[in-house]
């Protein structure tokens, strides 16, 4: 039992990771109805914004998180609004290009300025554990899972509590009723954008102090991140969170059970599962 | 002095690419007045309301809201200046609760400073919005989302309120009671600009009505000049 409690464990830690970086893809599809390619190379992005942070100011990769969220989300609204916005309503090809050539843009500029060497947000936290009997609990995991919680919950209230987060949701119901109430729905985008920005910094931050990255390693996160949209269901923010829960589960307890090189593998094969009971995900509408 | 306008159409038309929608439209509508257009299937009638609204533009010809020229604009801008439309289909927002949705209705900045005021006066016209007030909006029934559809475009505090057949798939008794409901609401200075295919009822609720047929305005007059036979014939092009 105990031999299993840990795997249990650390899943449902890696889980708050993971969702916090689906956040953003998933909002952007309910919202804009745009398929954001470039959303893992956001979340790396914010890795070595914070890498750049840490290296200029000496601070711990933690407190970065407080000027890096603030810059992608101006990033995010650039985006939206010099970009997305322009092809908007011109079908689903156009923004998939886009987001395409950002993507490419993001990995090249990253590449010239940080070289491809492997880098890391090195704090002490990656070494502290706390014990509990048998288990050990790493503290980053646990400063990961409850910081991406903190995220999910606050972007959760956003959305239902405020006025814009409010006129989000009724241009994501339906974008002419909210321009007949007088909302200007290109800002509305450019803000949910800027929005999803500050997630994937925040995810980034987070994924640069547990895992190593390299200029390339966005694709990698974009994957995860629709791994976790596709089996918590687009658009929904609970289906974010279960949707991290079960991919992070179903990978570490395979990795516990087959073997390390068989991660990936059981966490697809569950994401297939998903798939073939509900196609549109736990939480998504059929 | 000439008498001023709500709303002055003159001469647009509107194109959807290369498909002639509307041919040289012309109305009015007077501040206190509640004015019918009325036309089959196809005949333009959502067209000229979304072009007043600012969806569409039109290609040539101008519209004026009390004098301003407002073609050209944008829904966002048209809505600041007084004109909202309740939507063919009524498109309330399904996700968001009926509170919600009205409160969406402030959307401007001088709707939101007056948007509790504003927002008692709907309640008091449809209680119903008021008792369901936490609902959310889809899985009202059709006449409740109807009430909802005003009362959002109301939030606005219009001067001009631009109705697309709110009588659609309403039962007889639910329609009589919000056709009620707007005579209330253009008592209080509100002009009303209304399209129906039902050729009884707007003929009953407004004091000008205007046949429209293919795109082009084919008869004109207040109701109680025209007769039935007359308004029939426009409106079947027979
Ligand atoms: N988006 C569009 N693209 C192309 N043609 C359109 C579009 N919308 C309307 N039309 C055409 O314009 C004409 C007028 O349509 P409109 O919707 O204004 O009619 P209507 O009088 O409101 O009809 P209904 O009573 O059925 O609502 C129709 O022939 C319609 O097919
Ligand atoms: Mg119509």
């Amino acid at each position: 039992m105990i031999d299993l409690a840990q795997p249990i464990i650390n899943g449902l830690l890696l889980g708050g990771l993971y969702a916090v970086i689906a956040l953003g893809l998933s909002t952007i599809f309910g919202i804009v109805r745009v398929v954001n390619l470039a959303h893992g190379d956001m979340v790396i992005l914010g890795s070595y914004l914070s890498l750049a942070f840490c290296m200029w100011l000496g601070l711990n990769p933690l407190w970065t998180i407080l000027l890096v969220a603030p810059i992608m989300f101006c990033v995010g609204f650039l985006i939206q609004s010099v970009l997305f916005n322009r092809v908007l309503g011109k079908g689903m090809e156009p923004p998939l290009l886009m987001a395409f050539g950002i993507s490419i843009i993001v990995q090249n500029f990253l590449l010239l300025v940080f070289t491809s060497d492997a880098r890391a947000l090195k704090s002490d936290l990656s070494m502290m554990t706390i014990s509990l009997g048998e288990i050990n609990i790493s503290l980053l995991y646990l400063l990961n899972f409850l910081i991406g919680l903190a995220v999910i919950l606050g972007l959760r209230q956003f959305f239902r509590k405020t006025f814009l987060g409010r006129a989000i949701r009724a241009a994501s119901d339906d974008v002419v009723a909210a321009k007949l109430v007088g909302a200007n729905t290109s800002s509305i985008y450019a803000y949910a954008m800027g929005i999803a920005a500050l997630t994937a910094a925040v995810a980034g931050v987070l994924v640069g102090m547990t895992f190593i990255f390299y200029p390339h390693t966005g694709p990698q996160y974009l994957i995860i991140a629709f791994g976790v949209v596709i089996i918590g269901g687009l658009g929904s923010i609970k289906g974010t969170l279960v949707g991290g829960f079960i991919l992070a589960m179903a990978q570490l307890l395979g990795a516990h059970f087959f073997g390390p090189g068989y991660q990936l593998l059981c966490g697809y094969m569950v994401l297939l599962i998903v798939l073939a009971i509900r196609p549109n995900g736990i939480f998504g509408k059929a | 002095m000439q008498r001023e306008l709500a709303l002055k159409v003159d001469n647009i038309n509107v194109f959807y690419g290369e498909f002639h929608a509307l041919w040289d439209v012309s109305l009015e509508v007077e501040p206190q007045q509640i004015i019918s257009v009325i036309g089959t299937n196809g005949s333009g009638k959502s067209t000229l309301l979304n072009a007043i609204a600012g969806l569409l533009q039109p290609r040539g010809g101008d519209v004026e809201l009390f004098g301003e020229k407002i073609s050209g604009m944008q829904p966002h801008q048209t809505v600041v200046r007084g004109v909202s439309l309740v939507p063919e289909g009524r498109r309330v927002f399904g996700r968001l609760t009926v509170y919600e949705n009205l409160i969406m209705g402030a959307y401007t900045p001088r709707a939101r400073k007056r948007r509790s005021t504003v927002l008692r006066m709907v309640y008091d016209l449809f209680p119903r919005l008021h008792e369901r007030r936490n609902q959310l909006a889809s899985t009202m029934s059709g006449g409740e989302q109807q009430m909802l559809a005003i009362g959002r475009a109301l939030m606005s505090e219009p001067k001009l309120l631009l109705c697309d057949e709110i009588s659609l798939g309403l039962a007889p008794l639910i329609i009589k009671d919000i056709y009620k409901k707007l005579e209330e609401i253009n008592r209080q200075g509100v002009a009303i600009l209304l399209v129906e295919q039902d050729i009884n009822r707007s003929l009953k609720a407004c004091q000008y009505a205007h046949v429209m047929l293919e795109g082009k305005v084919v008869l004109s007059g207040n109701p109680a000049s025209l007769t039935l036979e007359e308004v029939k014939r426009a409106y079947f092009g027979v």
